[in-house]
């Protein structure tokens, strides 16, 4: 009883404590960061892994709101229309702050002007994947048998604007083969059909797909980044099996609304930095096969010039092939 | 065999713990209350519940969250009977019987049928997954989008046989629901259908709005305009508990209502929902007297309650031998899964065999627990009746408002439960059911989506749908139930009996 009196009075000292920290302070109440995905996908896992760490440094929670739709670009705009006082943030990404301006023409927001970044938080490479008895065997075997018979094959994506579409359709570009694109609506569906035989191949995220290839149902041809995975070993990068020009990750990053002060700004990035540092998410992220961005990588201005190289890669990849969700 | 009694085993060993027989219990509690305001169904629960697990090790949290998924799932359909909000598409068809035994004064005995129903099938559907769960993973790799647009074509005949006034009126509503539900970007080129410009129509028009409109907010106008029903409501409460005959008539839909649902639960892409509407079109198929349908018959609790919950339950095998989510429910615990740093994937029954038989023995208990919270709860729930409708029904007009800004947060979607409120009231006013509506608007999504999918892989062929054995068989099925529904002296009978 003493015991528990003792800890209750220890409690609401630091609860005193804290407060009296908090005030005249950011961040005095909870956060919230909009992730523009549903719940459980890739960019959701990871801004609850890195939000959960982050709201230990700022001392406030920060809760996550699911704001899905329209390839996360519903999400983003509400966001960046939010009061820029630092209490709204998001998580975007690849396809919300480097595709979306080739994707949606009509889209509310420029991803170069209108946010105050904060930082890299985690990317998830991209694998190229095949059904487990598709005839060629490693990704050489697989460009030379697109380039005979690459109208016969089948790529599976999970959406227009979805990861897979655009990284398919960068791939596609890369070795320059047109197969049938088949449209699902989630990565889900399209791995199911991989598995059943339905359709060929596809490119997606590591964290989705590394299980099916441990497990044998699907084969992996390459990962596309510069080092293998420690998830998997055995698969080769893209420039070991000899394709060069193939590098991809879908990114994550955490944003602010135009006009957030910089010292809020600076403080989200501490608190993001040191999430990353920290060994358990650090863990937690690896093991879902995610690329953790070097020291250079997680500041706000390398992510700032990151949306402006990127926006620069897509937009020509995209409309050359015509696509556009909107 | 010796080894599935000693993984069950393992299984239970895990689930009996106290603290996971605890989170089981809060789980299943905390579903089940949440999942009772109207539209928010177990999506939109786990959603909001899934950072309370972080605390947790994987196998108490997964146990919590699938505990939240059944309850969730159950408290849907104690809205569907006491209020004829459905929370989800599976709970559509308890709307039809359900809520005519509600206003019969026979609210308790059909929660206790569907609470009853529910355990049954819930242990059925853990027997399945434990001793089938691997060597059935393969038939949801048979379904390719061919397959499953018959499955849909078969789907769309059920709707059918679900309508009680003209043949004409329900197909009409059918086709309504399909052109609804093509609204939104179109899957394969992006471009958008029907949006009018409008921003938040891009992503199509949401099911729970939809239904909460022409469900719940309908029903609501209705009731206000006619005050003679609603006091039918509050007057006769009955019996709490379904008694002897009740289950000698129930009984029977039950079992087929368990493993109609069981099998298509498997399928992926959300083959679960199909499970109620077929076992519903089933009961009032061999029905000796069809026309107690859509008037209270507790058969069609029953069977599609049943369905319902043994669908929920054999979802999880996708998910648990291959790793793959088959509808949103199952993407959300996919998540759960990874952000607590297991990566679902075939192989976690041989990696995690505490979590993979824990989280299946966990099944059960958790819808043993169910039962435990549910029937003494279903006095509880009829007495909300007796509250005078003047203070419900701006009660549930909030909750609904409350529910469906919970699911995607836009205001957009609480306005447009009003808009399509004052529709389903024109459409009841006209003589038109809004479930076939609904299950058009369910079933129309998947089957453009696989039409074009397979007439793509094909080529432009539709000999694919007739060149696969499993395809040809469901619409031949399909065209058989048709021709039944079509024949006019069958028809003429069905006019006689449907007909108010």
């Amino acid at each position: 009883m003493k015991k528990i009196a003792i800890a209750l009075a220890a409690g609401l000292g630091l609860a005193v404590a804290a407060d009296a920290q908090a005030q005249g302070n950011y961040p005095q109440r909870p956060i919230t960061m909009v992730v523009p995905f549903a719940a459980g996908g890739p960019t959701d896992v990871i801004a609850r892994i890195v939000g959960e760490h982050m709201s230990h440094t700022l001392g406030q929670q920060i809760v996550v709101e699911n704001v899905a739709g329209a390839g996360g670009t519903t999400g983003i705009t509400r966001a960046s229309q939010a009061q820029p006082d630092g209490y709204t943030i998001m998580m975007g990404h690849m396809g919300t702050h480097g595709a979306a301006p080739a994707l949606y023409p009509n889209l509310k927001y420029d991803p170069a002007k209108d946010f105050a970044p904060v930082g890299l938080a985690a990317g998830t490479p991209i694998l190229i994947v095949a059904r487990k008895d598709f005839p060629a065997n490693d990704l050489k075997g697989f460009v030379e048998y697109m380039k005979t018979n690459g109208d016969k094959v089948n790529m599976a994506h999970a959406g227009v604007g979805s990861v897979s579409h655009m990284t398919g359709i960068f791939f596609n570009s890369v070795i320059k083969a047109k197969p049938t694109m088949v449209s699902y609506s989630g990565t889900g569906p399209a791995l199911n059909d991989l598995m059943g035989n339905t359709v060929d191949f596809m490119t997606d995220q590591i964290v989705n797909v590394a299980p099916q290839i441990q497990g044998g149902n699907i084969k992996a041809f390459a990962i596309a980044t510069p080092v293998r995975s420690p998830v998997l070993p055995n698969v080769p990068t893209t420039k070991e099996a000899g394709l060069d020009g193939y590098e991809v990750s879908a990114w994550n990053a955490v944003f602010a609304p135009k006009g957030t002060s910089p010292e809020i700004v600076k403080k989200l990035n501490d608190a993001l930095v040191k999430a990353l540092a920290d060994e358990n998410t650090k863990k937690r992220l690896l093991d879902l096969g995610g690329v953790i961005p070097s020291d250079a990588e997680r500041s706000p201005e390398a992510l700032q010039k990151l949306v402006e190289t990127e926006v620069a890669r897509w937009t020509p990849v995209l409309k050359a092939a015509g696509t556009k969700a909107q | 065999m010796n080894e599935l009694i000693s993984n069950l085993s393992l299984g239970f060993g895990v689930a009996a713990s106290m603290q996971n027989l605890g989170l089981a219990f809060m789980g299943c509690l905390v579903g089940t209350l949440i999942g009772v305001l109207p539209g928010v169904g177990p999506i939109a629960t786990i959603a909001m519940l899934l950072p309370i697990t972080f605390g947790l090790d994987p196998v108490g949290a997964l146990i919590m969250l699938a505990g939240i998924y059944y309850g969730a799932q159950y408290g849907g359909s104690t809205t569907a009977i006491l209020v004829n909000i459905p929370g989800e598409a599976t709970s559509v068809v308890t709307t039809l019987d359900g809520h005519q035994m509600a206003r019969q004064g026979r609210a308790g005995v059909a929660l206790g049928i569907a609470a009853i129903g529910s355990f049954f099938a819930g242990t059925v559907a853990t027997v399945i997954i434990a001793a089938l769960g691997a060597p059935l993973t393969k038939l949801a790799l048979i379904f390719g989008p061919a397959e499953y647009f018959s499955l849909m074509v078969m789907g769309l005949v059920f709707a059918v046989v679900l309508a009680r006034g003209s043949i004409l009126k329900a197909v009409s509503m059918i086709f309504l629901g399909v052109l609804l539900s093509t609204v939104g970007t179109d899957l394969e080129t992006g471009q958008e259908r029907m949006t009018f410009g409008l921003q938040f129509l891009t992503d199509g028009i949401d099911f729970a709005v939809l239904a909460m409109g022409v469900f719940g907010v309908a029903e609501i106008l209705r009731n206000l305009e006619n005050t003679e029903t609603r006091d039918v409501v509050r007057q006769a409460i009955g019996r709490l508990l379904p008694n002897r005959d009740d289950f000698r008539q129930a009984g029977p839909s039950v079992v087929r209502g368990t493993f109609i649902g069981a099998i298509l639960g498997i399928l992926p892409g959300n083959g679960a929902v199909l499970g109620p509407f077929a076992s519903y079109t089933i009961e009032k198929k061999i029905a000796k007297d069809p026309s107690r349908f859509g008037r209270g018959a507790i058969e069609g609790v029953a069977g599609p309650e049943s369905a319902n919950n043994a669908g929920a339950q054999t979802s999880f095998i996708p998910l648990l031998t291959l790793g793959i989510p088959p509808n949103a429910v199952m993407a959300l615990m996919v998540g759960a899964m990874t952000i607590h740093g297991i990566v679902p994937g075939p192989q976690v029954m041989t990696r995690n065999p505490d979590l993979f038989w824990g989280m299946i023995a966990s099944m059960w208990i958790g819808n043993l627990m169910l039962l435990i919270i549910n029937l003494p709860m279903v006095g509880m729930w009829v007495r909300l009746l007796k509250v005078p409708y003047h203070l419900m029904f701006p009660a549930i007009l909030m909750f609904c408002c409350i529910g469906i800004y919970s699911i995607n947060s836009l205001p957009t979607d609480v306005m447009f439960i009003g808009v399509f409120g004052l529709l389903g009231y024109l459409l009841i006013k006209f003589g038109f059911e809004p479930a076939p509506l609904l299950l058009g608007f369910v079933l129309g999504k998947l089957l453009e989506e696989n039409l074009r999918r397979a007439l793509i892989l094909s080529r432009g062929s539709l000999e694919t749908f007739i060149d696969r054995p499993v395809s040809a068989g469901l619409l031949l099925v399909a065209i058989v139930l048709l021709a039944l529904a079509l024949l006019p002296s069958i028809r003429k009978g069905r006019d006689e009996v449907f007909t108010e």
